[in-house]
């Protein structure tokens, strides 16, 4: 009776807000007398960084700090209509729309620092500081507040800005499934090294080293948030989780999280990760690790048993019983070539 | 821990950005970690009701009788509801866009499909109330026999799950019982393959299991309008679905959500808000319907079980040259989301890989379990597990490393995928290099030296001859079990990879309806389906017309206006 160590590994790509289009988003940007601006949308965030996102693409295209940038959802009656958070849509489709409204606002902006300075507002730039200056003149400068303060007052403009971002509708073909399903795909590559004790089927993941395509990284540290608990989620897909049991049998089934088992935190591997950027058509150039940071881990660890002991598991979970099991019915642990 | 690789692809990037790839704390950041962010149900309302739902006790039963006459006399009782009450009890989720029939009551009126099916609601001063007052209500029900296979619910004679889907199929296009994806010719590849090998992959369904359970307050807000805290994923799919359902116009609803304890998928479903609102219309008062643990965990819709049987044809070279897939998706008793994750899943087949020949046909398929929903990688996840232990199987019996043989079937720019469009921004190669020099991985000089951006296209971009079949023709039992091939048709010039210019044609609606704030002309007559095209000019006869009115509600269609059907 032994620990068998095994390594496995999976490839894959996921398609980037498939929804087939049809499925427009659209923001609202305004800002206030003194230029601090408001993002409206109703998109949801769930906690993957929905607010934060919008955030720091409205104050890249409008050219302002951070700090004067706040994002307001959702609220129907204030947001306008967005389809909603879910199919990796939200930094594609929401990111576009509000670069859109951002840059009307901006616009607008720029208008009104060109009428106080006497100049084209086509020299103009902004310094992401809170400052817009002519090309090359950094001197001939106002700051974004008295801009938006002689916009609203003096000149009677209103600095705001609205986007829509619509992938069209796709037909899908009866015959052949021809379709336009989405414009970005994401990539994985993803090694599992785990430990199986031939005794009582028990899978422990003990390291994972992983390459992720993901476009832009927007925010790096919303990046690492998703592809961490995704991870997490992956294995817990892979080794524990289902309220089903004996599928297809109903029966057995967990009520609660004493009965639904999922990873515990003595339960997380070390896990060495490394992101490539090739830009999608996603808001610059991101794409959206949300979802599919994920897929890699299951069938990473499913060959990474087989590594180690010789059994293929190909139904999920990868339950200790089942393990045993295929363990048992080939009379022993076969462990394979060694790849660490 | 994270570390990037600017190198690769840094031509393609301009890294020169304000505050775009920084990593920049979140706006909401300190509301979250001080436990101060509010929450749906962080809401309090003065005279708060709670409504509690009475679920099936069986998979699948006739409703001979409802008694609810103990639970309206009981103590702290305001209200009981049934599917009678309820003013559109038929929908589907996809309505909204068209895509579907009508097939789930939200309160079961003679029949149920699943154990913890909806059938009574309760509101009440208190949650315990409402409890207490569920336990009096008496439901004789006529059990039916139940069917939880998705292979034995699609033979002849199974016992129907879901009576708008005779059958216990989704019907995509009116014409098939299934979502076919064909490319090239697999028989005629698999004939000239040095290995076949064939495998069944079987995943069970996955609980979403957020720490915020589904739910949402409806209460009355001035000028006959309703406001709704909700935890909804999508805050106007939530509330066209509620609108349709409680036969409101949309602008009489106020939802307001945004923030969202785990959602993964499990929130996208309406689980709770129409019996929400319906109760504050009929009560007057604000109502709280929220899930509870084990509710959540048995009847909040998990994420689908899946079986997928995949069959390759691989060179000893390392070369696959045809794979084919047979996929289920278990639906449960109603379709909610799964009629598009196999659309999703077909979309994605057969992997990140350039194969010349590819067949599949992906079913939606009924059974007697609770309706599965979206869930993160939807339609995706289970298949990868399937493709990727499958490459693994196939890479060892021809005595391959598994890197190595994944480089060489990786897909590259310019290559021709599945469903016809040109692969374009491809970084699989790119992906397994990093990882195996990370994991110190041995790979090939040959290997190393691979790249996403060449190799492709060429050949590679060419449609293939391909062989159409009639299999699985919706009233003709008879082509379950093709193949019976009707013709081959030819090869084509690639298409173009989508881009919004390039795909007007495929588009079902005019996109300028949209920003006319005039109102449509009544009466308008629906389009049909319009994620679903016209026959190709194939032997296949033109589709049945949809029904041009499924029922009398007022529909607020995301894509399309609001219209009266």
């Amino acid at each position: 009776m032994a620990q068998h160590k095994g390594r496995g590994m999976a490839s894959i790509n996921y398609p980037i807000g498939m929804n087939l289009g049809g499925d427009p988003s659209q923001a609202l940007v305004h800002s206030n007398p003194d230029g601090k601006f408001t993002v409206a949308l109703s998109a949801i965030d769930l906690g993957q960084g929905m607010k934060q996102v919008a955030r720091q693409i409205a104050a890249e295209t409008l050219g302002v700090p951070i700090e004067d940038v706040y994002v307001d959802t959702a609220d129907s009656d204030t947001g306008p209509h967005d389809m909603g958070s879910f199919a990796s849509r939200g930094t594609h489709r929401v990111g576009n729309a509000v670069i859109a409204a951002s840059r009307e606002a901006r616009g607008v902006l720029l208008d009104a620092a060109a009428d106080e300075l006497e100049v084209n507002a086509d020299d103009l730039v902004t310094d992401g500081r809170g400052n817009i200056h002519v090309r090359g003149a950094p001197g001939r400068s106002i700051t974004v507040k008295a801009a938006a303060q002689a916009g609203q007052f003096r000149q009677g403009r209103t600095i705001a800005g609205r986007g829509i971002y619509l992938v069209p509708l796709s037909a899908v073909d009866p015959e052949t499934g021809e379709m336009s399903p989405v414009s970005s795909y994401a990539h994985a590559c993803l090694i599992a090294d785990v430990e199986v004790d031939d005794e009582t089927g028990e899978v422990a993941v003990v390291n994972m080293t992983s390459a992720y395509e993901l476009g832009r990284a927007l925010n790096p540290r919303m990046v690492e948030q998703q592809l961490v608990g995704g991870a997490w989620m992956g294995v817990s897909h892979a080794l524990y989780e289902t309220p089903e049991p004996y599928y297809p049998s109903p029966d057995h089934g967990p009520r609660d999280f004493n009965e639904y088992l999922m990873p515990g935190p003595g339960d997380v591997s070390p896990h060495q990760i490394t992101v490539l950027e090739r830009p999608g058509d996603g808001p610059f150039g991101g794409k959206g690790p949300g979802e599919m940071c994920a897929n890699p881990v299951l069938p990473a660890i499913a060959n990474a048993v087989f590594n180690a002991v010789g059994v293929r598991i190909d139904s999920l979970p990868i339950t200790p019983e089942k393990v045993l099991r295929a363990i048992q019915a080939q009379g022993g642990a076969r462990p394979q070539t060694r790849r660490t | 821990m994270l570390e990037f690789r600017k190198d690769l692809f840094a031509d393609e990037r301009d890294d020169n950005l304000n505050v775009v790839g920084k990593g920049v704390q979140r706006q909401d950041m300190l509301g979250h970690v001080t436990g101060r962010t509010p929450f749906f149900d962080d809401h309090a309302f003065e005279g708060l009701l709670h409504l509690k739902v009475l679920r099936s006790s069986h998979h699948h039963a006739r409703l001979r009788n409802i008694d609810t006459a103990a639970a309206e006399q009981a103590p702290g009782v305001r209200r009981v509801l049934r599917g009678k009450d309820v003013p559109v009890n038929k929908n589907t989720l996809l309505s909204l866009m068209n895509f579907g029939k009508d097939d789930e009551p939200t309160l079961a009126v003679d029949k149920v499909s699943f154990k913890g099916q909806p059938i009574v609601a309760v509101i009440a001063d208190s949650e315990a109330a409402a409890l207490a007052a569920l336990k009096l209500i008496r439901v004789d029900y006529d059990p039916l026999p139940a069917i939880f296979d998705v292979e034995a619910a699609l033979k002849p004679g199974a016992v129907t799950v879901n009576e708008t889907y005779p059958g216990n199929y989704f019907a995509y296009h009116d014409l098939y019982d299934h979502q076919k994806l064909r490319f090239g010719d697999v028989e005629r590849a698999f004939a000239s393959a040095d290995i076949v090998i064939e495998e069944r992959y079987q995943a069970s369904p996955i609980e979403h299991a957020p720490t915020e359970t589904n739910g949402s307050i409806a209460a009355p807000e001035q000028n006959d309008r309703y406001v709704v805290h909700t935890c909804a994923q999508g805050l106007f799919f939530s509330l066209g679905t509620s609108a349709k359902i409680v036969n409101l116009e949309s602008n009489r609803l106020h939802f307001i959500g945004g923030t969202v304890g785990g959602g993964f998928g499990g929130k996208v479903d309406s689980l709770t808000e129409p019996l929400a609102i319906l109760g504050a219309m009929m009560t007057g008062k604000p109502v709280r319907f929220v899930l509870g643990r084990e509710e959540e965990m048995l009847y909040g819709s998990p994420r689908g079980a899946e079986l997928h049987i995949v069959k390759d044809g691989v060179m000893k070279d390392g070369r696959i040259i045809a794979r084919k897939m047979t996929g289920y998706f278990d639906a449960g008793a109603f379709t909610r989301l799964s009629s598009y994750g196999v659309i999703k899943c077909v979309a994605h087949l057969p992997g990140p890989y350039t194969i010349p020949n590819i067949h599949a046909d992906v079913h939606c398929v009924f059974t007697n379990r609770c309706p599965s929903t979206a869930m993160r990688g939807f339609g995706v996840t289970f298949s990868d597990f399937a493709i990727e232990v499958q490459m693994d199987k196939l890479a060892h019996a021809i005595g391959m490393d598994p890197m190595e043989f994944r480089i060489i079937n990786a897909y590259r720019d310019g290559d021709m995928k599945a469903h016809r469009r040109i692969a374009k921004n491809t970084a699989l190669v790119e992906c397994l290099q990093v990882a195996a020099e990370k994991s110190h991985w041995p790979l090939s000089e040959n290997a190393r030296r691979q790249s996403s951006l060449t190799g492709g296209g060429g050949e590679r971009a060419v449609i293939p001859p391909t062989a159409i079949d009639d299999n699985g023709r919706i009233g003709r039992p008879e082509t379950r079990n093709g193949p019976s091939r009707v013709q081959s048709i030819g090869a084509r010039v690639p298409i173009p990879e989508l881009s919004v210019s390039l795909s007007q044609d495929t588009m079902a609606a005019p996109v300028q309806r949209y920003s006319q704030p005039a109102p449509m002309p009544p009466p308008a007559i629906p389009a049909p389906a319009q994620v679903q095209p016209p026959a190709p000019p194939s032997a296949a006869p033109a589709p049945a017309p949809q029904p041009a009115s499924r029922h009398g509600a007022v529909r607020f269609s995301s894509l399309f206006g609001t219209r009266r059907r």
